[in-house]
């Protein structure tokens, strides 16, 4: 044991003063800041006035077609297409117009118009459209109707999630939705960023022939171990520092960008979104404050736990196995390649399984496959944020993390009776029956 | 007393018998040479002295005890013919990382290695890189990672592949020192020149199996095969006798190979009595080299179709 902490604190020791770790850990979350930051730049910039020429003979849509705040219709007389190349983004030509014969509207532009102004322009005409069939048909005057709409805006889906009899906290799948998502990718991603280390570190000691020097002074097993653990380590480490450095970053970022650039950003996207009606400023704020209260509704402490035992065993389950790939590479990098597919292959399965998953926690795939150990760390990830024991009874997460355990415990064993043969192996390229052979006969 | 007894020793694998039923003994402070042509089974039996392979059968009896790979291995040093070391790692570290594993505490470690740093003229290397060292610098950083833990047993698979002549007698030195200091060396190597220089005693292995085993002298006694070179100006006339027949014949000397029950006071005798002045008498012993190649030559390569190293 003793052995194994020395070799734990080199793997650890070694990568962590490398100059690769420093740079990736705190570039990381500047570009990552870096990168919201750009985007939010380049929204609010790229949210120029656009100018739509609508030709209304009709007179159908000028009373009632409203200009937004990126968005101006200009109602001229004689609309017709060569006004494109004047400034205008689109032409609108409303039917029985002199051009338009048709009984639709048609709006022509000089290149397609992009998914959002497309959107918005669309928006602006229905609810013209509506405006107009209901002052006119329905009777209603404008102001009636603009009361209506206000209280129809105010209408809330309150979602309470009931448990045997009791109210729980205030659902909400949106957030559940994003956290899932965010923490199963999350895994997902660190699955293969230290999977790939402990294979690459493995190889390393192979190919410099370093391994039968330490093997002669310590047990394999223990080497394989002592790296898993160190790197393993090293990730929780990282993560760590991540998310502290996220944490100042943002929150840094928050008292630089001046309050109206934030406020122009959340216009931009309800624009995109038009999933909010109006759009007056209270209605955001309103949102913004039910968000909030939904974010406090989730329970971190146990998501947070969760995370951490799904990292860190689902890091365990793999590590295991990427070693004993490692251990039977030789020079060759293809040869790693194509051992690790079958590795990778469950794990890309699982991040399918979970994009299914997510949208329905409860189904029969999503229980079964956040039982497998091969999946589970992934899946389960993306099902807790909906709600333990709601949505995820204590059984199957329980069931789920001693399976894990168990998996982890198994494929160490494995990976140790292929590593400990494979890893004084040269020259000979190991097929699947060797691999079997190595794993399962007795010693 | 014996310090190792290899008693039987068996390992097989799939499609070879890599160690055969392999017995010897090596008395403590020897320098013992283990001898055998490429894929002759030398490492695989080394691996199994190290406690990197566990035998199929036989035993491995360690100073008068069953050899117990988890806890024996501080009294091992083992330096494997495919040097190995962290290219990444700072030197000094890495030699004390070695012998930590080995079981040494830091300090213990520390000083050893530090003595052995200056013994070897390494002291200006400590923060250097290995990638950064030259090949002959880096054979003797991995002598002295196999020797820092003070092993009682240094196992030395080629330990002069590499080196230049200079640094060749150095660590050449050392061996002798650490034998004479009560150390006992095995030796694993196809050069047979440094075996007869270096070895006490010696065995060869082919094709798993042990040919030889003895001392370099009474080897080559066993395998002498009379031959004499004296230092004579003789006449090719004067050498027709039945005592003996010329080998090969120069200005100023002859070599003979003496008939069945004649004795070396028998040629002397020839010469004296032809009145020719005798400048020198030396029996020609084979080399081991000699004795190598015509035990070995012949056999075909034990692993002709299997290049796995293991």
């Amino acid at each position: 044991m003793n052995k194994t902490w020395l070799i734990i604190k080199r793997e650890y020791i070694t990568r962590v003063k490398n100059k690769t770790f420093l740079l990736s850990t705190f570039l990381m979350p500047l570009l990552f800041v870096g990168l919201i930051a750009g985007v939010t730049f380049i929204t609010v910039k790229n949210n120029k006035e656009e100018k739509v020429a609508v030709g209304d003979r009709e007179e159908m849509l000028k009373p009632f077609l409203e200009s937004g705040k990126s968005l101006n219709f200009e109602f001229l007389p004689n609309a017709d297409t060569a006004l494109l190349e004047k400034g205008y983004t689109a032409v609108l030509l409303a039917p029985g117009n002199g051009i338009n014969q048709s009984g639709s509207y048609q709006i022509y532009t000089s290149k397609n118009l992009s998914m959002s102004s497309q959107s918005s322009i669309n928006r602006k005409i229905n609810d013209a459209v509506e405006t107009r069939l209901m002052t006119t048909l329905g009777g209603l005057s404008k102001a009636q109707l603009d009361s209506i709409r206000v209280q129809a805006a105010a209408v809330q889906l309150d979602n309470k999630v009931l448990s045997a009899g009791e109210e729980m906290k205030e659902g909400n799948s949106g957030v559940a939705y994003g956290v899932g998502y965010g923490a199963a990718f999350l895994i997902y991603i660190t699955l293969f960023l230290y999977g790939s280390m402990v294979m690459r570190g493995v190889m390393e000691e192979k190919t410099n022939r370093i391994a039968e020097v330490v093997v002669s002074s310590v047990r394999p097993t223990q080497l394989m171990m002592g790296k898993i653990i160190g790197i393993g380590a090293v990730g929780v480490t990282q993560f760590l520092l991540w998310i502290g450095l996220i944490f100042l970053l943002s929150s840094a970022l928050g008292a630089i960008i001046p309050q109206e650039t934030m406020a122009q950003v959340g216009e931009a996207n309800q624009q995109m979104n038009g999933s909010m009606p109006g759009g007056a400023s209270s209605g955001a704020l309103e949102a913004l404050g039910k968000a909030q209260n939904a974010l406090g509704s989730v329970n971190w402490p146990l998501i947070i736990g969760c995370f951490l035992f799904y990292f860190v065993f689902g890091y365990l389950f793999y590590a295991a196995l990427f070693a004993a790939v490692g251990s039977a590479v030789n020079e060759d990098p293809q040869d790693a390649q194509s051992l690790m597919f079958p590795i990778t292959m469950p794990i890309i399965l699982a991040i399918i399984i979970m994009i299914n998953a997510i949208n329905q926690p409860e189904s029969a795939l999503a229980t079964w496959s956040s039982m497998i150990p091969f999946f589970s760390p992934i899946v389960m990830m993306a099902r807790i944020p909906f709600g333990v024991p709601g949505t995820v009874p204590y059984w199957q997460l329980g069931v789920s993390m001693i399976v894990l355990v168990l998996g982890f415990l198994f494929t160490t064993w494995m990976s140790a009776k292929i590593y400990r043969t494979a890893i004084l192996m040269y020259g000979k390229k190991v097929t699947a029956k060797e691999f079997w052979k190595w794993a399962f006969k007795k010693s | 007393m014996d310090i190792l007894e290899v008693k039987n020793l068996k390992k097989y694998f799939a499609n070879q018998k890599a160690v055969d039923d392999i017995s010897f003994n090596i008395s403590e402070g020897s320098i013992f040479g283990l001898l055998g042509p490429n894929g002759a089974g030398k490492t695989t039996l080394i691996r199994m002295i190290t406690g990197i392979f566990y035998p199929d059968e036989g035993n491995i009896i360690l100073r008068g005890k069953k050899f117990d790979p988890i806890n024996d291995v501080l009294q091992l040093g083992y330096m494997p013919e495919e040097r190995g070391l962290y290219k990444k790692m700072k030197i000094g570290e890495q030699a004390l990382y070695l012998a930590q594993l080995k079981g040494m505490s830091y300090s213990d470690a520390m000083t050893s290695v530090k003595e052995w740093f200056v013994r070897l003229e390494m002291q200006s290397w400590w923060n250097k890189k290995v990638e950064d060292l030259s090949k002959g610098m880096s054979q003797k950083l991995q002598f002295v990672i196999t020797v820092a833990h003070n092993p009682k047993l240094i196992i030395l698979d080629e330990p002069f592949s590499g080196l230049d002549p200079v640094n060749a007698n150095l660590i050449k030195d050392e061996i002798y020192r650490l034998a004479k200091n009560g150390a006992t060396i095995i030796f694993s190597t196809h050069r047979m020149e440094q075996v007869e220089e270096i070895c006490d005693h010696i065995i060869l292995v082919n094709k798993g199996q042990k040919l030889l085993d003895g001392t370099v002298d009474n080897i080559k006694q066993d395998f002498k095969e009379h031959l004499f070179r004296v230092g004579v100006k003789v006449l090719p006339e004067q050498l027709s006798t039945h005592i003996f027949q010329v080998q090969k014949h120069t200005s100023d000397n002859v070599l003979v190979k003496l008939g069945e029950g004649v004795t070396n006071n028998d040629v002397l005798h020839h010469f004296l009595g032809h009145q020719l002045q005798v400048n020198s008498f030396n029996e020609v012993l084979p080399t081991l080299n000699e004795i190598f190649i015509t035990l070995v030559e012949g056999t075909p390569a034990a692993r002709a179709f299997d290049n796995s190293k293991a």
